[in-house]
């Protein structure tokens, strides 16, 4: 059952990531990318992850994007003949992304008993169970105190300087892009 | 282990494609707003193999996603705000026509 | 010996009068009074000091030679040359050759050029030239000789452009120089070849290890010996090497008595001296020397016969003495060679300071007519002996001396290498041939030599009607040293008078220490007895009848003044124009080295090869690899992301794997 849900989420996303990237209007590759986004945000639900889910869709899909579509707008663009670069680009990009997908198609194949074997320090401790504690912690951790609560705790115990940090990064955003943005400075 | 846990090698396959969609994109297109969704296209399927993998090595993944998220945003912001301003110099945003770093 | 190791004095005075002269060049340069003093002055104390050196010999005479090493100039692994002098027979006779006739010379000069702006540059390179040539005498070593043999190669080069305003006489320099590297090459060779014969450069330790260590008549020697035997050909005027010498004659008359004549240029015939033992372990070579000296000494006398330029009689006849003297070491006579180079010394330097009294007679009377014709050609001299009668009794010494009369020194000196020629021919039958060119050649010299003394000085002034009343004797002190040559020339036989006339070779006897080791190898059985009798008689008869037909041919004619004079056709131009060897040497040697030098070596090689292809073609490839780099700047970012990713694509692989 999963899988199907899965597997029609991924179509969805591959399918609508293709639209994205061949559209001619930029609006249209924005609202493309957002039902890509959206799919994504099923795939996350599916995979445990609720509240990534819930920012994917909030922040990024919500946000980020909807940004994009002030800028076009803002930038009054209107829709370009083509806006494909030539037969040469073509060309690389058919070998460079051919290259890219079969390294990267190995992927597919792992399973939890695969990447255990492969990280595993010797051949006795690869069992996923035992190996992948962590995981099963999370888990246990998630029932315990809910999904918000079992990403919070590590998110302002663990990793609380990276927090912090990227708050002075999101400041640094807001001024350079206001400064940027401005017509007289 | 949960049912979600088989799901592992499907979602790494299925980031590896988008990535590569991403990438394709990023290769094809002049205009530099598109080009910078092609990017963001890119990031999302890092954050899905980052959330794949969340579920053997726990809550780490999730943040990962967290971070990436944010810096995406802050840099879509950035970015965005130097295109308009080339955009108020050259009255285009073709990547081909600006090559001021040329030389 | 207390005094023998103040022989380097004899060579810091000289160096002192040079930086002093030198100085004075620069600064004060007239200053005459104070160059004169200093100039002459040293080389009178040099004299002094090879006195000294000469009579301690006589008292002990060595018999090693006595070397005094100053420093150690070349400590270079096995090899160790020491700047270290070597006072010896030879080197003392030498000694006393160089500065005494350089004193009278010097004595000369200061008469001479005394209106010459340049009188304080004279001196100086004067000295300079002492100090050399007393170097090259004094050498213990072949290095320490080549650095005197270099030396006055450069100082003749100095002197012979000392006029180098003009430029025929600093042509005449660069030529002397030129021809003299072409000989010091074979000297440098043969030192290498020394070296790894001996591995040593000494002049003691080869001459006594020589036996022992090279082969009698092998390939070795014979290489060293015709090595060292190029080097006297280009510094002592020899076959093939000789043009420079005619065309030096541009430097003041001075320069051309002592150091044409006198002194550098027999340094070709010291050095065979001093290696006396390899020449004698090389039969080949030492017949090679024989014969080129034979030829050399007749060539140049046939070209004396029709030349006009005093000075230019004179040079060749240099030439052709020199031939004399070679011709003498050649057949290992090596005390006859020596002999005539004393005498020669005496007798040739007298001839040239008297032409140079008559040259600066006759430049007096054209100055002050305002005339502009040749002071040195012969035709417009005549009947000088009434008005320069010290000068002209002077030169008929000095020439009855090199036509051999006796009881003239040069008699004595050629006729021993004229028997020692015949003598060995009995051995050797290619020396009655160098016997009998050395006879022609003894003809000719007498015959030319009454041809110079009757256009000069006898028969009808030719100088011209304004000019006689200015020709006048040389001032005393141009007089005085030729008294003294002249009185040298006379009596300069007794140094080695043979049997027959009463002496008893004192010149043998005093260089036996020298020439013993040589002797070993080549015995020349001097005639004796009615063979003796009959080469003597028959050299004063040539010389006798050279000289009568001479006077007779020269004054029988009629000879017209330089500029009216008709111009020579057919044997005698050839004559004149010295064979045409100077336009053979340059068609064939000068003008191809010169092409190469400017079409291949200057625009092929460092236009072309130098600055072209490594020089600049560097400077073009580093630019068309930047211009290949900066193809990659496009400044679009498509084209970046491209590269970046064909990067990442690459590590992916690698960690991948």
């Amino acid at each position: 059952m999963v899988h199907a849900v899965f597997y029609f989420f991924a179509a969805c996303a591959v399918v609508t990531a293709a639209l994205c990237i061949l559209s001619r209007n930029a609006v249209s590759a924005v609202l493309w990318l957002v039902t890509t986004m959206l799919s994504l945000a099923a795939i996350y639900v599916l995979l445990n992850a609720q509240f990534v889910a819930a920012i994917q869709v909030l922040v990024y899909a919500g946000a980020v994007m909807v940004l994009f579509l002030f800028v076009i707008m803002l930038l009054n663009l209107g829709t370009a003949r083509s806006d494909l670069r030539g037969p040469s680009a073509v060309a690389a990009t058919i070998v460079i992304a051919g290259l890219l997908l079969v390294e990267l198609a190995a992927l597919w194949r792992y399973t939890p008993r695969r990447l255990a074997a492969e990280v595993a320090q010797s051949p006795a401790l690869s069992d996923p169970a035992t190996l992948f504690v962590a995981g099963e912690l999370a888990r246990q951790e998630t029932q315990a105190r809910g999904v918000v609560g079992g990403v919070a705790a590590p998110l302002f115990q663990l990793y609380l300087v990276p927090f912090e940090i990227t708050s002075i990064l999101l400041l640094a955003a807001i001024v350079g892009a206001v400064v940027l943005a401005k017509r007289r400075i | 282990m949960p049912e979600s846990v088989s799901l592992l090698g499907p979602s790494l396959g299925l980031s590896a494609i988008l990535f590569t969609l991403g990438v394709a994109g990023v290769l094809l297109r002049r205009n530099a707003i598109v080009l910078f969704v092609c990017i963001e296209l890119m990031l999302n399927a890092v954050n899905l193999s980052f959330v794949a993998l969340a579920q053997l090595h726990g809550a780490s993944g999730q943040l990962m996603v967290f971070f990436v998220m944010t810096v995406a945003a802050a840099e879509a912001a950035v970015g965005l705000a130097i295109i308009l301003a080339i955009f108020r110099h050259k009255q285009t945003v073709d990547l081909q026509n600006i090559n001021l770093l040329k030389g | 010996m207390t005094f023998t190791p103040l022989v380097w004095l004899a060579v810091a005075l000289p160096l002192a009068g040079f930086l002093v002269n030198g100085a004075l060049a620069l600064g004060r340069p007239r200053a005459k009074g104070a160059v004169s003093v200093v100039g002459t002055g040293v080389l009178l104390g040099a004299f002094a000091v090879s006195l000294g050196v000469f009579v301690e010999l006589l008292r002990t005479p060595p018999h090693a030679p006595l070397v005094l090493s100053l420093w150690s100039w070349i400590p270079a692994g096995r090899l160790e040359v020491d700047f270290a002098f070597q006072v010896d027979q030879l080197s003392a006779v030498m000694l006393l050759v160089v500065t005494g006739v350089g004193s009278l010379i010097h004595l000369f000069s200061v008469g001479y050029m005394r209106e010459d702006p340049g009188y304080a540059r004279y001196f100086a390179y004067l000295n300079l030239f002492i100090v050399f040539m007393l170097v090259l005498v004094l050498g213990a070593s072949f290095p320490v000789m080549f650095i005197g043999w270099e030396g006055v190669g450069l100082c003749s080069y100095l002197l012979i452009g000392f006029w180098f305003t003009e430029k025929a006489n600093a042509d005449a320099g660069k030529k002397a120089f030129i021809m003299n590297r072409i000989g010091d090459f074979g000297f440098l060779v043969a030192m290498f070849f020394l070296y790894r014969a001996f591995g040593t450069l000494d002049f003691a330790e080869v001459m006594v290890r020589a036996p022992s260590t090279l082969e009698v008549g092998g390939a070795a020697v014979t290489a060293i010996t015709l090595f060292l035997f190029l080097g006297c050909t280009g510094k002592s005027a020899q076959i093939p090497l000789y043009t420079w010498l005619p065309d030096a004659m541009a430097g003041p008359t001075p320069v051309s008595a002592l150091i044409h004549a006198a002194t550098m240029v027999t340094a070709g015939v010291y050095l065979v001296a001093r290696t006396n033992v390899l020449f004698a372990m090389a039969p080949v070579s030492s017949t090679i020397v024989a014969g080129i000296g034979a030829l050399t000494a007749l060539f140049a006398a046939t070209i004396g016969l029709k030349q006009y330029d005093i000075k230019k009689v004179l040079a060749y006849s240099t030439v052709s003495q020199l031939g004399y003297m070679f011709l003498g070491v050649g057949t290992a006579v090596y005390v006859s060679g020596m002999f005539h180079l004393v005498t020669h010394a005496f007798f040739k330097a007298l001839l040239f300071l008297g032409s140079g009294s008559v040259i600066h007679a006759m430049h007096h009377a054209y100055h002050a007519t305002h005339a502009h014709e040749d002071a040195q050609d012969m035709r417009n001299m005549g009947g000088l002996k009434r008005y320069m009668p010290v000068t002209f009794w002077l030169m008929l010494i000095a020439t009855l001396a090199i036509a051999g009369i006796p009881p003239f020194s040069g008699f004595f000196s050629k006729d021993e290498i004229l028997a020692a020629a015949f003598a060995r021919g009995a051995d050797t039958p290619v020396y009655y041939l160098f016997y009998a060119m050395g006879a022609a050649a003894a003809f000719l010299t007498a015959f030319y030599m009454a041809r110079l003394m009757a256009l000069t000085f006898l028969g009808e002034n030719r100088t011209g009607e304004r000019e006689r009343a200015h020709l006048h004797e040389a001032p005393g002190i141009m007089t005085g040293p030729l008294v003294v040559l002249g009185v040298l020339s006379a009596i300069g036989g007794v140094l080695n008078l043979p049997a027959f006339a009463g002496g008893s070779h004192l010149l043998d006897h005093w260089l036996e220490p020298v020439t013993a080791a040589a002797s070993r190898f080549v015995r020349v059985e001097m005639p004796h007895g009615p063979a003796e009798l009959f080469l003597v008689g028959g050299a004063v008869a040539i010389g006798a009848i050279g000289l009568l037909l001479g006077f007779r041919a020269t004054l029988g004619r009629r000879t017209l003044p330089a500029r009216e004079a008709p111009a020579d056709s057919g044997l005698g131009l050839v004559l004149n124009r010295k064979y045409y060897v100077d336009e053979l040497y340059d068609a064939v040697i000068v003008r191809p080295t010169v092409w190469l030098s400017r079409v291949i070596l200057w625009r092929g090689v460092d236009q072309g090869v130098v600055d072209g292809a490594a020089v600049n073609g560097t400077a073009k490839l580093s630019q068309g690899l930047g211009w290949l780099g900066s193809r990659l700047q496009t400044g679009q970012v498509g084209v970046y992301v491209v590269l970046f990713l064909v990067g990442a694509l690459w590590v992916l692989r690698a960690v991948i794997r």
